[in-house]
């Protein structure tokens, strides 16, 4: 067994953040993730971050910004939070070198973005996340922080007891990827999930193929709630074969959007009279839907993206990473001919709940990042809002892990006198079939009981073994079963119907059949099987359990989809074309007990920490 | 001087090889897998019959583990070819719909994660920047040459990350500014003179393309000696740290083994003009008078 103070599972923007952070608090930290930090998502971020720098600004217009930008569905210590640490933690990033684009005086440069009532991205040309991973993996080596590279977590090592909130998390379960090897991870402090987006829950996302939700699912089998799974967030210029981003940078230059028939719709149709092709995310991504569902699309599928008309000069100048993408991703030349472009999934506003400090329910388990919803970014994340998220809450998180006291947190995790259960009338029941392996419905992942009951508290390290025996008992069924059913199958049918039903426009049968859809792939995963016979590099058993992952990924959002039945942010539902406040400022949670999805919901915090966020209609 | 962080692997019981005997379960399972891979390539077959628009491509084959796989060889797939397809997407849908065994690394899709560097038709390209529409038909994909082959197309990438560990790939400065909410001043030609090098997604493609790092497993190699420039030429990180930092490159096997042959220019899919960096690295050491091999 390994053993370190402090795991850190993942090493994107905010499982590195956190690691530096416990590391700097004299822990002992290792980071397992299953791709090396270098290929992690955060990567592939583009416009910057946001953060209060310069005179003229403050961190209160941030988080007014952010609260509007979240439609009212942001907990206002989780956004002030942000937003005052946001400059330091900046600055601290161009302290480890990352080379920020400067202004003349040689101070970092910032921009205007979406949203934001002041030019307050900082940025590194179009190549943002790039840096900011590379900067905190270069800090990780010089700090000499053990990696556990091309590792795959598949559990949680959590203590047995029918109170979630009486759990404890004692470490992790992984294997070796290269090898097979499975081996228990015992963590003496923490484990601070930070697995990313579960973007490939969809089959048109800007996610890279490892963003599987592995974090989420983990921890809500483990009892920890999903919060906000509905809120989802599609970007309107996707490349159509792959998904690739393009750039909200080519609109904001003068790009057009024209239909099959030559129309500038966002005009023509009357989708955003004023601000046409530079309406926001979701009003944009809606127009395109709309435009091809009604038999105006090119192809039946996507629009034109056309930026010819701005010029050779310009778009190599400003543009030029766009004309790459277009060739390299879609054998498009920019120069010549217009772009295809669609919607896409982008990123995922809710996930595990946390409070400002990281920690979620189960003491010794905390979650940082996309995979997180510590609540800043409601029912819609403004552009530029994740990437301060990553360093803000990874540094807290990783300190708090480490050991540090950070004072106790305003969010509340769990039920508390203000919880409410939630009732919606589902087809089917969709979470109470057993997934072939036996141990994975157990209340926690830790294992049985014990026979004497809970007075005995186990010990940390029988709770890992117990959490390794059940695991090694997973992989083998898996392993050894001769025939049934492979993964890609499941995978393909299971984003399929997500992307027809749980997309930028909601019905309540769409959401209705997503939900049988997903009941019919979690009973054919009991009969899956593993074809790869080797333990050498072995994609399909990995991939294989990822699906699993996917599974109760998609099942929360389709859930707290149908719960919602309102408008807001990112969440469209024809049935409901307005916000309603009176009923829904508040959260939704989706608990796993006993192998039950239970929902309900928690109010929002509005109250900051010298004023209250006064909700306003948001228009477009 | 700082240690560089640990990658830790150690070993297991189920190595490569026959450390381990193999139960008859396996062996069962293995030949029943032989016959399902015959059968998947007849069917790949059919299809390439029946569709006019396939793409025929030869994936290398090899594992370890796997008695029909330990004596390397070519698959052949045929897969249906669409407009805009990349190499990674025919790679992904033989895995998806023919073989699930088939491995390779491969994560973003958008040329920034830097794990599917395949040798492709003979040359180092990531197989998602790669359009198959700009291929010689079959397309040819093998692992990247001179890395150690660990399953099919996956390399052993450990000793080339350990090589760019060795240049202390991180930032250096006893200068920082007081107030943390200061940042250090770089002009923007400073920043523009390291930004190709800031580019790197540690893909491995140069030092696959290398004949010098080929031969000499202890040269340090294009993309370690350009990341070293990335840092030596930042201005922040002031002049002791530059010399410190020309020392690492000068050593034996440092930038004087390059012998300025530009494969490594021609593959880096970043453009990153490794060659220009490393040329210039001989340069500044020359100026400094350091040691010369
Ligand atoms: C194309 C694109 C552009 C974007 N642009 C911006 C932008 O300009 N500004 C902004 O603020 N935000 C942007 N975002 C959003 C932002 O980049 C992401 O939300 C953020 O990078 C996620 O970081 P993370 O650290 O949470 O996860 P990731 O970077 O995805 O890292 C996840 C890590 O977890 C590991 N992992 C996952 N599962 C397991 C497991 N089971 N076992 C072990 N390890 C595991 C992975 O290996 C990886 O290291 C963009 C997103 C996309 C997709
Ligand atoms: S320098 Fe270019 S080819 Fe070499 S590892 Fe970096 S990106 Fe790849
Ligand atoms: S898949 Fe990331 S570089 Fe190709």
């Amino acid at each position: 067994m390994h053993e370190h103070d402090v795991l850190v599972v993942g090493a994107g923007g905010a499982g590195l953040r956190a690691a530096i952070a416990a590391h700097e608090e004299g822990a002992d930290v290792a980071i397992v993730t299953k791709l090396h930090p270098v290929r992690s998502h955060t990567g592939a971020a583009e416009g910057g971050i946001n953060a209060a720098l310069r005179e003229g600004d403050s961190w209160e217009d941030h988080a007014y910004d952010t609260m509007k930008g979240s439609d009212y569905l942001g907990d206002a210590p989780a956004i002030e939070t942000l937003c005052k640490d946001s400059p330091e933690e900046t600055i601290q990033l161009e302290n480890w070198g990352m080379p920020f684009s400067r202004e003349d005086d040689g101070r970092v440069s910032q921009r205007p973005f979406g949203g934001l009532s002041f030019p307050r991205t900082t940025y590194a040309g179009a190549e943002t996340g790039h840096h900011l991973l590379h900067t905190l993996y270069q800090q990780v080596v010089k700090r000499g922080i053990a990696v556990y590279d091309e590792w795959y977590v598949t559990r949680l090592a959590v203590s047995e007891d029918p109170d979630p909130e009486k759990r404890e998390c004692h470490g992790i379960v992984a294997f070796d990827v290269q090898t097979g090897e499975v081996a228990g991870f015992r963590a003496r402090n923490g484990v601070v999930l930070a697995t990313g987006g579960p973007g490939q829950v969809f089959d048109h996302t800007t996610n890279a193929v490892s963003c599987t939700g592995d974090g989420p699912a983990m921890a809500y089998r483990a009892g920890v709630p999903m919060e906000d799974m509905e809120f989802i967030q599609f970007h309107p210029t996707t490349l159509p074969s792959t998904g690739v981003l393009i750039s909200e940078g080519v609109r904001g230059e003068g790009g057009i959007l024209y239909n099959e028939k030559g129309e500038r719709f966002m005009f023509e149709h009357g989708y955003a009279s004023n601000s046409g092709e530079l309406a926001s995310r979701d009003v944009v991504a809606r127009a395109e839907l709309t435009e091809v569902n009604e038999g105006r699309g090119v192809d039946d599928e996507y629009v034109h993206l056309d930026m010819r008309h701005l010029g050779e000069e310009r778009i190599i100048d400003r543009l030029e990473n766009i004309l790459h993408l277009a060739g390299d991703f879609e054998g498009v030349d920019g120069l010549v001919e217009p772009m295809p472009v669609k919607p896409g999934q982008h990123y995922a506003m809710g996930g595990i709940e946390t409070d400002e400090n990281g920690e979620t329910l189960v003491s010794g388990l905390y979650a940082v990042g996309e995979c997180a919803c510590v609540s800043v970014h409601g029912s819609n994340r403004l552009g530029g809002n994740a990437l301060p998220e990553l360093i803000v809450f990874g540094a807290r998180a990783g300190r708090h892990a480490a050991g540090t006291d950070l004072g106790e947190a305003i969010i509340r995790t769990g039920r508390t006198e203000d919880t409410e259960i939630g009732e919606v009338d589902t087809p089917v029941a969709p979470g109470a079939i057993h997934a072939g392996d036996t141990d994975d419905d157990a209340v926690a992942d830790g294992g049985e009981p014990r026979a004497d009951g809970a007075s005995v508290v186990p010990e940390p390290d029988e709770v890992v073994e117990r959490a390794l025996t059940a695991e090694n008992r997973r992989i083998d069924h898996l392993m050894e079963k001769d025939e049934g059913i492979q993964q890609a199958e499941l995978r393909e049918k299971l984003q399929k119907t997500m992307t027809r039903n749980v997309n930028v426009f909601r019905t309540e049968e769409g959401l209705k059949q997503a939900l049988r859809d997903i009941r019919e792939v979690r009973e054919q995963y009991q009969d899956v099987y593993v074809d790869d016979p080797s333990r050498t590099f072995n994609t399909d058993l990995q991939q294989t359990i990822e699906m699993r992952n996917l599974i109760d990924t998609a099942e929360a959002i389709t859930l707290g989809a149908l719960a919602r039945d309102e408008f807001r942010g990112a969440h469209w539902r024809q049935e409901y074309q307005e916000r309603r406040d009176e009923k829904w400022l508040k959260h939704t949670l989706l608990s796993w007990n006993d192998g039950t999805p239970e929902l309900w919901f928690k109010p929002v915090i509005l109250e900051g920490e010298d004023k209250t966020y006064e909700p306003k209609i948001r228009s477009y | 001087m700082s240690t560089p962080a640990t990658r830790e692997r150690e070993s297991t019981e189920v190595d490569a090889g026959d450390a381990k005997p193999r139960s008859p379960h396996q062996d069962r399972r293995l030949q029943e897998k032989a016959t399902r891979a015959e059968q998947s390539q007849r069917e790949s077959e059919e299809r390439a019959a029946e569709h006019e628009n396939t793409v025929e491509i030869k994936v290398f084959r090899y594992d370890p583990e796997v008695e029909e796989k330990q004596e390397p060889r070519f698959d052949t797939f045929h897969v249906p070819f669409e407009k805009g397809m990349t190499v990674l997407d025919a790679v992904m849908y033989a895995r998806d719909h023919y073989d699930s065994s088939l491995t390779f690394r491969h994560s973003c899709r958008q040329a920034i994660c830097g794990s599917d560097a395949f040798f492709i038709n003979g040359r180092q390209r990531l197989g998602c920047q790669t359009q198959i529409a700009e291929l010689d038909t079959p397309v040819r994909i093998e692992p990247l040459p001179h890395q150690e082959v660990v399953k099919d197309l996956v390399v052993d990438m450990d000793s080339f990350y350990e090589q760019m560990e060795a240049v202390e790939p991180y930032f250096q400065t006893n200068e920082l500014p007081e107030d943390e909410l200061a940042e250090q001043r770089q002009t923007r030609e400073n920043r523009e003179k390291i930004k190709m090098g800031t580019r790197c997604i540690w893909c491995a493609s140069c030092m696959s393309s290398c004949n010098i790092a080929a031969g000499d497993d202890q040269y340090l190699g294009p993309a370690p000696i350009s990341m070293a420039y990335r840092f030596a030429m930042d201005e922040r990180e002031g002049e002791d740290m530059k010399e410190h930092r020309l020392r690492i490159i000068e050593q034996e096997h440092g930038v004087w083994r390059c012998q300025t042959q530009f494969s490594c220019t021609n593959v880096c899919p970043k453009d990153i003009p490794l060659t220009e960096h490393i040329q210039e690295l001989k340069r500044e050491a020359v100026k400094k008078n350091l040691k010369f091999w």
